[in-house]
């Protein structure tokens, strides 16, 4: 075929990151990952975190946790979903979401919104009252206890947990169990409204 | 071959309201049938078997044509063409188990290219759901990720409402498969509840106009471009927007690239026309995209295959991009100017709210230089044995303009899509973003019932029409007047091009030389067969096989030398388009 050869033709100046988007020859810019608080209301149907989750593995989004429950209404259900992604792919993460059929709404929440998750720590029954010494520094308490083991119950910021975890691990640990964050705006809104 | 396919559409609908006095539904079977009726349901593409039996019998007291594939594959391709060739859901059956998972390759191929299509599979009786039991499968879980919405059917009265839903919702927005999978004691179930009207769930929310602010926004900075180019993609022929591309184009004087799945979205021997962009597309195409100062993007999701690296895809260019799917703004290209809507709604917006022209006569005229410097051409010297190109080129100019191609994947639709001469949507059918093998036969099948008026001819090339070669059969059983062509080149020549440019040549697994005769193959079959191997024989042999009234194989041994070019490797840079194996290396 005629024509020049590919080091002979006319080259633009530009360039995109691996992002898409256009930058400065003279910059590389590129969205570090963040934390992003996802909350979407869902119809409550069997196979809809199913339906979530497979979205979440198949796109690649890096999710960190993942809480279902019910809420007032009867069927709808609300997902809180932490990932940690750069901004292009918590937009991205966002829309697919929105695109399931059975999701209602998705938004995300505000980085101060209320988060809490829970954790239960089932440490041997040798000290009882130091198990429940540590217990009380961190606002949990023990909800069983047997000659062997006492199970102490968590509540609070994934730091707070991570924190407790660590404490109580002088006291031969033998099981945990964490639930994932679940997640609400402050102040008077609710999704519901914000449709 | 049934005559309803070429009822008119006003006719149809009449024979909708007839169905309204039909006899009352008894049983689930009967309520699936009774709303793909109420859906204008012609045609169903499918297989029987155990468990979809009883919406089997429901269909015998139907007016819908039920095609029997010789094989599930083939039937979801076909239900996939049909729905390309008429824009509506295309329909395919499948039985539990093994039916569902020979479904599944067409149902992702059309979810890959947005294409509309609905599957119904049976599935074992409730109470036997999660025992293993003989033939069952967990088909909505399997399906989900590759359809928009999978449905499990969980009772009598509601699956009628669930076939309606899953046919709307299949249409409606950016299109797409759905599926129903159908336990046997539903369909078995009485009920005398008739199904809803299609609709699509409340959930489900279609934006029909871009924001007005958004698209004078748009409209100003393309008016203000120098090197404007417009990119129709797939969805603008999904959209029925091809006469609103080319008001806006021909108006405002911009040339026009098309994705490979926007092919027939503008008419290829227009002026503006740079025909097609992507891995094997145009040399002319590929630079301007690549020198390209405004992008109009419509309805292409901005597929590797097209851009090639992003990070040297239309590098210079302020990104304007319209979709019907929000999940497509800034997935793979950041949008500058995002417009989601309805491409042709859209594109009449954008038409209204441009301010002038873009000043681009030098950037024309560039185009033009682009097109005469890098020719899509081949050479076809004396003693060389028979060139692709001139086949699909030869066929292309005997025929009218509204003949439909459907092809394989391969070095085969590569050819098909470069020279043949594309002017009309909807006559360019082939697997794009799955890029599925054996596509070709069954998709030939569904066009020509869905178009039996226009000439269908199917480009093939050894490996793929293997693949589905059974699908034959099926050609000869209806008489379908489909001329298949196989570029015979005794390998899976795309791999072994990559082979050889990529592997040093070693050749693994990529050469087929033990291939049947394929026009001996096609007469036992029962169809008509012609072996071709020299250039002087090309017009006379397509034109024997087009006279055929029937399906006719042509056995086209090709260079085997022959390879495709234009090509940008993956993830290169679409500027640097190869134009011969040397090229690659400097690459």
């Amino acid at each position: 075929m005629p024509g020049p050869a590919p080091d002979e033709r006319i080259r633009p100046e530009g360039r995109r990151n691996t992002q898409g988007i256009r930058v400065d020859p003279e910059a590389e810019v590129t969205h570090e990952p963040r934390q992003a608080v996802l909350s979407a209301l869902v119809k409550h149907r069997p196979g809809v975190l199913s339906e979530v989750s497979g979205l979440f593995s198949r796109r690649q989004f890096n999710i960190e946790s993942l809480t279902v429950g019910p809420t007032s209404e009867e069927d709808t259900a609300r997902m809180t979903i932490l990932i940690e992604e750069p901004e292009p792919g918590i937009e991205q993460a966002k829309k697919q979401l929105q695109k399931l059929v059975p999701v209602v709404s998705v938004s995300e929440l505000e980085p101060e919104a209320v988060r809490r998750e829970l954790a239960l720590v089932k440490v041997g029954g040798e000290k009882p009252d130091d198990v429940n010494a540590v217990a009380e520094m961190y606002d949990g308490q023990a909800v069983d206890a047997s000659t062997d083991s006492v199970t102490v119950e968590i509540t609070g910021s994934k730091q707070k947990i991570d924190a407790a975890v660590e404490a109580f691990r002088q006291f031969d640990v033998q099981e945990i169990v964490r639930t994932g964050a679940a997640a609400l705006e402050r102040g008077p809104n609710t999704l519901d409204k914000d449709d | 071959m049934s005559e309803r396919a070429s009822v008119p559409k006003e006719e149809a609908d009449e024979q909708e309201t007839e169905s309204e006095d039909a006899a009352p539904v008894t049983t689930g079977a009967q309520s699936v049938v009774r709303a793909l009726e109420n859906a204008g349901t012609e045609y169903v593409f499918g297989v029987q078997g155990g468990a979809i039996m009883p919406v089997y019998d429901a269909l015998y007291d139907s007016d819908i044509n039920h095609v029997t594939m010789a094989h599930e594959q083939g039937a979801s391709h076909a239900a996939d063409a049909y729905g390309i060739v008429t824009g509506d859901p295309g329909v395919c059956f499948a039985t539990s188990g093994p039916g569902a998972t020979n479904l599944v390759t067409g149902i992702a191929d059309a979810n890959m290219d947005s294409d509309p299509m609905i599957a119904l599979t049976g599935q074992v009786s409730k109470e036997m759901v999660g025992n293993d039991a003989f033939q069952e499968t967990d088909t909505v879980g399997i399906t989900q990720p590759v359809t928009k919405e999978s449905y499990f059917a969980s009772s009598p009265d509601t699956v009628g409402d669930n076939v309606s839903e899953a046919f709307a919702l299949a249409d409606e927005g950016r299109q797409g498969p759905t599926l129903v999978d159908l336990p046997k004691d539903v369909t078995q179930g009485e009920t005398d509840i008739e199904p809803k009207a299609a609709a699509t769930p409340d959930t489900y929310e279609v934006q029909e106009e871009a924001d007005d602010e958004a698209v004078q926004e748009a409209a100003d900075a393309f008016a203000a471009a120098d090197r404007p180019v417009i990119l129709a993609g797939g969805g603008v022929i999904k959209a029925n927007a091809s006469a609103a591309l080319r008001e806006l184009a021909t108006e405002y004087e911009v040339p026009v690239v098309t994705t490979m799945p926007g092919i027939g979205s503008f008419p290829e021997d227009h002026e503006l026309s740079l025909e097609w962009a992507g891995m094997h597309g145009t040399g002319y195409a590929n630079l301007a995209i690549t020198n390209t100062d405004c992008l109009l993007a419509i309805g292409t999701r901005f597929d590797d295959r097209l851009t090639g690296g992003v990070d040297s895809f239309a590098p210079d260019a302020d990104v304007i991009h319209v979709d019907i799917d929000p999940a497509e703004i800034s997935k793979n290209i950041y949008a500058d100017y995002p417009l989601i809507g309805d491409a042709r709604k859209v594109l009449r917006q954008l038409f209204d709210a441009m301010p002038r022209a873009p000043e681009a006569d030098a950037w024309r005229e560039q185009c033009q230089d682009w097109k005469d410097e890098y020719p899509m051409e081949y050479e076809m010297p004396d003693d060389e044995p028979l060139k692709p190109q001139y086949v699909v080129e030869t066929f292309s100019d005997l025929t009218p303009d509204d003949t439909i191609v459907c092809t394989g994947v391969g070095q085969h639709q590569m050819w098909a899509s470069q020279f043949w001469e594309f002017t009309k949507p909807r006559t360019w059918v082939s697997s794009h973003g799955l890029g599925t093998m054996g596509y070709g036969v069954p998709a030939a099948i569904g066009a020509k019932l869905a178009a039996p008026d226009q000439e269908v001819v199917c480009f093939d090339g050894d490996g793929s029409f293997l693949m589905t070669v059974q699908g034959i059969s099926v050609a000869v059983r209806e008489n379908l007047d489909i001329t298949y062509v196989i570029l015979n080149n005794e390998a899976v020549g795309m791999v072994r091009q990559w082979q050889d440019g990529f592997y040093e040549g070693r050749r693994m697994a990529s050469e087929y030389p033990w291939i049947p005769a394929f026009d001996k193959l096609a007469e036992a079959f029962g169809a008509r067969g012609f072996r071709l191997e020299a250039e002087e024989d090309v017009e006379e042999t397509i034109q024997a096989a087009r006279d055929y009234d029937g399906p006719s194989v042509i056995d086209a041994h090709i260079d085997p030398g022959e390879n495709v070019f234009p090509m940008v490797p993956s993830g290169g840079d679409n500027g640097l388009f190869a134009l011969q194996e040397d090229h690659l290396e400097m690459l």
